[in-house]
């Protein structure tokens, strides 16, 4: 039978590859072989485009998305022209043309004064514009207070007389810089000077209701320092006012190109900027000063304009604070599951309990969260240690530490698996090494296990690091607010206030984007806080890649 | 069957009725066996004849293995090593092992060799340099690192590296050193050297090396036991046992008629 069979294996085999003499050589060809190496793939590498391609719609669709967030994000900064638009009824639109409206009829343009027009932006229909030039004197005001004022310089106001001084913008700017020096320092020394006899006030309130509380009177020497405080803070907060008064009196006067006039405080002028005379380089001088300011500076105008300072900050607290609770509780555990406990149903459902914990959705943590720590755990500590100020929580309310360990809770399956992970690579051998030098298992597992485990460490580490950044949902029920008066760190004792609420990138974007009562101009910023989001989370991860590469440097030999 | 050593020559391991099994799977089979002290002992058999887990019954390696089990008795100078309340990690001390792949860990050189002092708890600096210069020496491989002692130990040679590990066994002054195919990943140059340092090793320590390689163990071992299929088949003098063989399957593994 397998003689028989043997022939015809021949000839198959035969057809399938051709044997082809050569200068005496028998050669063996694949057939088709002239055409395999341009048009038909060989046996199995079919697939190689279907993988190929479902990379690149993944990667495009990746840049797409990136494209979009970074170019508006960035392009947000960037100095825009300002244009005079003439109309056919002989009036004349002055501002910043943004671009077509959805059926491209009309244009978008931001006109700024919004004290004067109601809102930033305007529609023109394009067919009505008679002229569009680029009036070389318009000045643009930043301003704290509704946003930018875009007109022509007419002078300014020395005092509550009301007598105007005619001056060129580099006088203007000359005071402006003055102002700004002395008189928002003094301002400044005041300010913090009725900050510190406030919390000295709020600590005398929580002491004398202490007292009261104990013996039901308060001491004698604290009502009269409270008395005393109250007194001071008065008089300070008088002087504030006067001060500022006096500051609101100098007054810019700018004209709108209707001809009205619009006086804004001296104080009020962050920056200002002719667009229509600067080149390329003073734009881009100009960018890297607004790109500073929106790191440095705090929100203004309910989050549609200013810094986002303390949003990136609660944003790397709480990521802090979630590695500082997740990392070692997640090694730890991992190394139990890994190192210890004995292979056996009840591990394995631990397993099995561990992964399925990483797809629970964020607003479940969220609201866990917020009933575990915040109620249970923070209620406990106002009842405990705090029960003068109730009914006003301290540690019973969301704050930046609930965030944290809610974060942490989130991340940690992540990190147990990748601590697994990294500690599974370590060979058994070179464990073994240790074991025989008469090395305990703790003293193998911290000088040699989790050295080579590291990478998977760190591995669990970024993950943990890109999902804490990213989640909004969790975080929104447990600390996260639309603006906090105050960071979670400060100079007053004891300097961390992880009970405080605190502000985050995320929500931030949510907040613009979707909550902001002046939904249009707001949208430049919540492109500009995404993009910082997405550069936040890359430099993170890079920074612990980079460190993940130094380690593995290590260990090359034993990663086969 | 069973040889008897010389009397005038000291036991340093007396291995009696020594069973092993992992689970239900028996690995080894009422071994008898008396190791000399000072000389180099080879253990020889085909692949999975149980050498290495023989091997590992010496420093309790094998309770590392979940569900291992022993039965009989291994004494080291008086001391019963099975017994449950011996001190697993004193018994490691007193015998270093040198592994099949070389397993350097991720540390500098000098780390390397006195990790087992410092986990024994050495730290003044002076005597652990001593140390290490001393059980490079020995190994033979300070003239070839004592220039970078501070370099990561993973970048030496796969000859450079085993040496490094009988460096560091041997580090803790052991009294028996055990030695799992230590030249099985290298090329010949450096197994001859591993090899000369066997033999001159054994001025210290009582030496038990596996091996795969019948010229290796006649070239290294004073005494060899041929073990198979779990079971000591003949254990004599090397120079007899591979000349005259008492047993018919060791003549047949050594001349190569199976294994």
């Amino acid at each position: 039978m397998t003689k028989s069979m043997s022939p015809r294996a021949g000839q198959r085999r035969r057809r399938r590859y051709r044997d082809v003499e050569e200068g005496g050589l028998v050669l063996r060809r694949f057939p088709f072989s002239g055409l395999s190496k341009s048009l038909i793939p060989y046996q199995g590498d079919g697939l190689v485009w279907v993988c190929a391609a479902a990379t690149s719609v993944v990667l495009l669709l990746y840049l797409l998305l990136l494209g979009v967030i970074a170019t508006r994000g960035l392009a947000a900064l960037w100095v825009k022209p300002v244009a005079a638009v003439g109309l056919i009824d002989g009036r004349s639109v002055l501002g910043h043309i943004e671009g077509k409206t959805h059926d491209g009829t009309r244009w978008r343009v931001f006109r700024g004064n919004r004290e004067v027009y109601g809102h930033d932006f305007s529609r023109i229909d394009i067919g009505a514009v008679v002229s569009v030039t680029h009036p070389e004197e318009v000045i643009v005001f930043e301003r704290v207070e509704y946003g930018r004022a875009i007109g022509y310089l007419r002078g300014m106001m020395l005092s509550g007389s009301g007598e105007i001084v005619r001056l060129d913008l580099d006088q203007f700017a000359l005071r402006h810089q003055r102002l700004m020096n002395e008189e928002n320092h003094a301002l400044k020394l005041l300010g913090t000077k009725m900050a510190k006899i406030n919390q000295r006030l709020e600590h005398l309130r929580l002491k004398r209701l202490k007292q009261q509380g104990h013996a039901g009177a308060a001491d004698n020497a604290v009502l009269l320092e409270e008395a005393r405080m109250r007194q001071a803070y008065l008089e300070l907060d008088r002087k504030h006012v006067q001060l500022l008064n006096e500051m609101r009196q100098k007054a810019a006067i700018i004209e709108t190109i209707e001809g009205r006039r619009l006086e804004v405080p001296l104080s009020d002028i962050l920056r200002f900027y002719q667009p229509n005379q600067m080149s390329r380089l003073d734009k881009l001088g100009f960018y890297l000063v607004r790109f500073w300011a929106l790191l440095s500076e705090n929100p203004r105008e309910s989050n549609t304009e200013g810094g986002l300072f303390p949003v990136i900050f609660g944003t790397l607290l709480l990521v802090l604070l979630m590695s500082v609770f997740c990392v070692p509780f997640g090694v730890v555990a991992a190394v139990y599951l890994h190192e210890y406990a004995g292979e056996g149903w009840v591990l394995n459902t631990v397993r099995l309990a561990v992964h399925n914990l990483a797809s629970i959705p964020g607003i479940v943590y969220g609201i866990f969260g917020l009933g575990f720590f915040v109620y249970g755990v923070g209620g406990w500590l106002d009842r405990s240690f705090f029960p003068e100020r109730l009914p006003i929580p301290t540690f019973g309310t969301g704050g930046v530490l609930w965030a944290g360990l809610t974060m942490a809770l989130l991340t940690l399956p992540v990190v147990i698996v990748s601590t697994e992970e990294g500690l599974r690579s370590v060979p058994r051998f070179v464990k073994e090494g240790s074991l025989a030098l008469g090395a305990t298992k703790l003293q193998t597992l911290r000088r040699v296990t989790l050295p080579m485990a590291m990478p998977g460490i760190m591995t669990g580490f970024i993950l943990a690091i890109t999902r804490a950044a990213g989640e909004v949902a969790p975080i929104m029920i447990v600390g996260v607010v639309k603006m906090a008066p105050l960071l979670p760190v400060d100079d007053s004792f004891p300097i961390l206030h992880f009970e405080r609420k605190f502000m985050h990138l995320g929500f931030h974007i949510y907040d613009a984007a979707f909550q902001s009562p002046n939904v249009e101009a707001a949208l430049p910023l919540a492109y500009v806080t995404t993009t910082l989001l997405l550069l936040l989370v890359l430099t993170m991860s890079l920074a612990a890649m980079y460190f993940r590469a130094k380690l593995r440097e290590r260990f090359t030999e034993y990663v086969f | 069957m069973s040889y008897q050593l010389p009397v005038e020559l000291p036991i340093a391991v007396k291995i009696s009725n020594l069973g092993l099994y992992y689970g239900n799977k028996q690995i080894l089979n009422d071994i008898t066996l008396d190791i000399p002290k000072n000389r180099v002992t080879a253990l020889i058999g085909p692949s999975g004849c149980g050498k290495s887990a023989l091997l590992r019954c010496f420093n309790r390696m094998n309770d590392l293995i979940d569900r291992a089990r022993t039965t009989g008795s291994v004494v080291l100078d008086g001391l019963d090593i099975n017994r449950s309340s011996t001190d697993v990690i004193g018994l490691r001390r007193r015998i270093g092992m040198v592994f099949q792949k070389s397993n350097p860990f991720p540390m500098t050189i000098f780390e390397n060799v006195v990790y087992g002092l410092k986990i024994a708890g050495i730290k003044d600096r002076t005597l652990l340099r001593q140390a290490c210069e001393q059980c490079l020496r020995a190994a033979a491989l300070w003239d070839e690192v004592k220039d970078r002692l501070d370099t990561n130990a993973l970048a030496l040679s796969g000859g450079q590296m085993q040496r490094l590990c009988i460096a560091r066994a041997i580090a803790i002054n052991p009294e028996v050193l055990l030695l799992d195919e230590p030249c099985s990943a290298l090329d010949p140059i450096a197994t001859a050297r591993i090899e000369k340092l066997i033999h001159d090793l054994r001025e210290r320590y009582t030496v038990v090396v596996v091996t795969h390689n019948m010229q290796q163990a006649s070239r290294v071992a004073d005494y060899t036991a041929f073990l198979l299929n779990g079971g000591l088949v003949e254990f004599n003098e090397t120079e007899t046992l591979f000349t005259m063989p008492d047993q018919s399957r060791t003549e047949d593994y050594i001349t190569g008629r199976f294994g």
